[in-house]
């Protein structure tokens, strides 16, 4: 067994915490900068995974699109209004290519609406691949891999 | 104005007595005269279950169904609920049974892919002691079967006997439009599941209304790509509670860049989009249409929107519980840079989708805001309070939501009358 390499570890980690308090503390706008220009991000059912179906609820297949669908959020689309909490697990890296790793790491999201009540919203895993370069990790692709297949209501904030 | 509306309400079909989103009585009255009554319901799609023995669970109203593929290659469709103590048979959402048999865990009770009860554990008893009587016949305690129908590919399923054939319920106008997605084969390209608190009717109504689209749903007007210049027209089945919207691309214009041309100034946003794939349109049916949003009642949306081609199945999971079952798809001969193109699109549509997400929220406020609401009623007069076979161009009409509660309340009517009685 090949011992984990406590710096990158750390990389995947530190983003992997930053990402999700970026969402949660609703700075919609810096999400797009821990993807790199050329990325995909994915929100797609366990249920089409498992089964070899690609559909996903969410395809951004450059940080352009990631960009278009934050305006959006910002200035067109109705949603209920909500907090949401990402609660994740340390990352395992499955796999390091030259620059770029691989990691998986599961998460929660639970999300509080207007009526105080506060829901197990969408659990799932992240299937990520990282480019690593000047001490910094960011996503080359997230796969948002939920088990939670009954989406309520509709999935507006990114997972 | 209809005879037959629940009592104390206002004319119906050009309003509503809110009563019909929150009352269990109206709900089970639902359940007995319109998903177990005279109708088809929409329970798949062939490309689903290719292979003999290929099952999925799927719902008629709120009643569990099984579809499968036979070994012989028919279809057929069976409540999922054991004849011997009620227990659900099949637990997946879908798989091969490539011996056909489905066999309930709890008595080990075994039918075939058609649901005939084939064998049952010490029919005989054993010893002597117990089992069942020598008359005991198997094949009277099998799984309750529906008819099953398929168009183009489309699979429905009633509980009626005498029900016309689902050519006729479907009529030559609807069958026109699911000819025109289903052209050529299909493949199946995945789920999303929408759970919305909110009544089925709500939807329903929402899949046929064509007033809120630009005033509910901003993507387009938001990102300057409001096109004024579009046609667009709905029909109706003659019952009025099928429906079809198309919206056509004005001659030539295929380009995101000429749409902003064409806007008028308050439709106009700021915002521009950054990758304009997003947008993208590549005309694949002969034809100008870039959206085919079809209603059949009472079960099923079918649609095409720029490149996305899907089915939303309405499930009524309770009075104010309702899941959309998305089933995506392409063409089988789709290469793979369409299926990426299509996936690219498909984020316009669905539970995220950046021009349909806020149905759901439409559905969940109304349902909020009808509670205690029995008596008060709604008011659907948005372009007249008749209901016409053909209504263009579309956005200043609630023609097709007065179409649905035409047909609703001929298969509704007395029940309907009944029901609010008694819970009156």
């Amino acid at each position: 067994m090949s011992m984990v390499d406590p710096v990158l570890q750390g990389l995947v980690d530190s983003l992997n915490a930053a990402y999700c308090l970026c969402l949660d503390d609703g700075r919609l706008e810096e999400w797009p900068e821990f993807f790199v220009d050329d990325c995909l991000y994915q929100v797609i059912a366990r249920e089409n995974v498992d089964n070899g179906l690609p559909a996903a609820v969410i395809y951004c297949d450059s940080k352009g699109m990631l960009v278009d669908r934050v305006v959006a959020l910002r200035q067109a689309n109705v949603f209920p209004e909500h907090f949401s909490r990402h609660l994740i697990s340390r990352a395992v890296l499955t796999g390091i290519d030259g620059d770029t790793v691989s990691a998986e790491a599961s998460y929660a999201v639970l999300q509080t609406r207007n009526d105080g009540e506060t829901r197990i919203y969408n659990v799932g895993k992240y299937v990520d691949r990282l480019l690593i370069k000047d001490g910094l990790a960011k996503l080359v692709s997230r796969m948002c891999v939920y088990d939670t297949h009954r989406i309520a209501t509709l999935l507006a904030t990114p997972i | 104005m209809n005879a037959m509306a629940p009592v104390g309400a206002p004319s119906l079909p050009t309003a509503v007595d809110y009563r019909v989103y929150h009352d269990t009585q109206i709900f089970a009255a639902e359940q007995r005269n319109i998903f177990k009554g005279r109708t088809w319901c929409y329970l798949g799609l062939e490309a689903e279950i290719p292979n003999a023995g290929d099952f999925r669970a799927t719902h008629l109203g709120e009643t569990p169904v099984v579809l499968v593929r036979g070994q012989e290659g028919k279809i057929h469709a069976w409540v999922n609920r054991c004849a011997h103590k009620g227990a659900t048979v099949c637990r997946s959402l879908r798989g091969n049974q490539a011996d056909g048999a489905f066999v309930c865990v709890y008595h080990q009770w075994a039918y075939d892919s058609e649901g005939t009860l084939v064998g049952v554990p010490f029919r005989r008893g054993m010893k002597g002691v117990g089992g069942y009587e020598k008359d005991f016949d198997l094949a009277s305690h099998s799984l309750e079967k529906l008819r099953v129908e398929s168009y183009k590919g489309m699979v429905f399923g009633t509980f009626s006997a005498d029900i016309e054939s689902l050519d006729d319920f479907l009529g030559p106008v609807m069958r026109k439009y699911i000819d025109r997605v289903f052209q050529r084969p299909i493949k199946v390209l995945g789920y999303s599941r929408q759970y919305m608190a909110g009544n089925w009717k709500l939807y329903s109504e929402n899949s046929r209304d064509s007033y809120h689209g630009g005033l509910l749903h901003l993507f387009y007007p938001t990102f300057g790509i409001y096109r004024q210049s579009q046609d667009s027209a709905g029909e109706l089945a003659e019952q009025g509670f099928h429906n079809v919207f198309t919206f056509s691309k004005p001659k030539g214009d295929i380009d995101y860049g000429s749409f902003g041309d064409e806007a008028n100034r308050e439709m106009q946003g700021s915002a521009k989009l950054q990758d304009e794939r997003l947008l993208q349109f590549r005309p694949e049916i002969e034809d100008d249409v870039g959206l085919h949003i079809q209603s059949l009642f009472p079960s099923v949306v079918l649609q095409q929107i720029q490149n996305t081609l899907a089915t939303r199945q309405i499930v009524t999971h309770g009075v104010d519980k309702t899941e959309l079952v998305w089933t995506y798809f392409g063409y089988a001969d789709d290469d793979e840079e369409t299926t990426r193109h299509r996936l690219r699109n498909l984020n316009l549509v669905g539970p995220s989708g950046l021009i349909s997400m806020e149905d759901g929220e439409a559905v969940e406020l109304c349902q909020q805001g009808t509670v205690g609401a029995e008596g008060k009623h709604s008011f659907i007069e948005m372009g007249g309070d008749d209901v016409r076979g053909y209504y263009a161009p579309l956005g200043m009409d609630e023609n097709a939501v007065r179409g649905f509660w035409k047909g609703y309340l001929n298969l509704m009517g007395d029940a309907l009358a009944v029901s609010a009685e008694a819970s009156a």
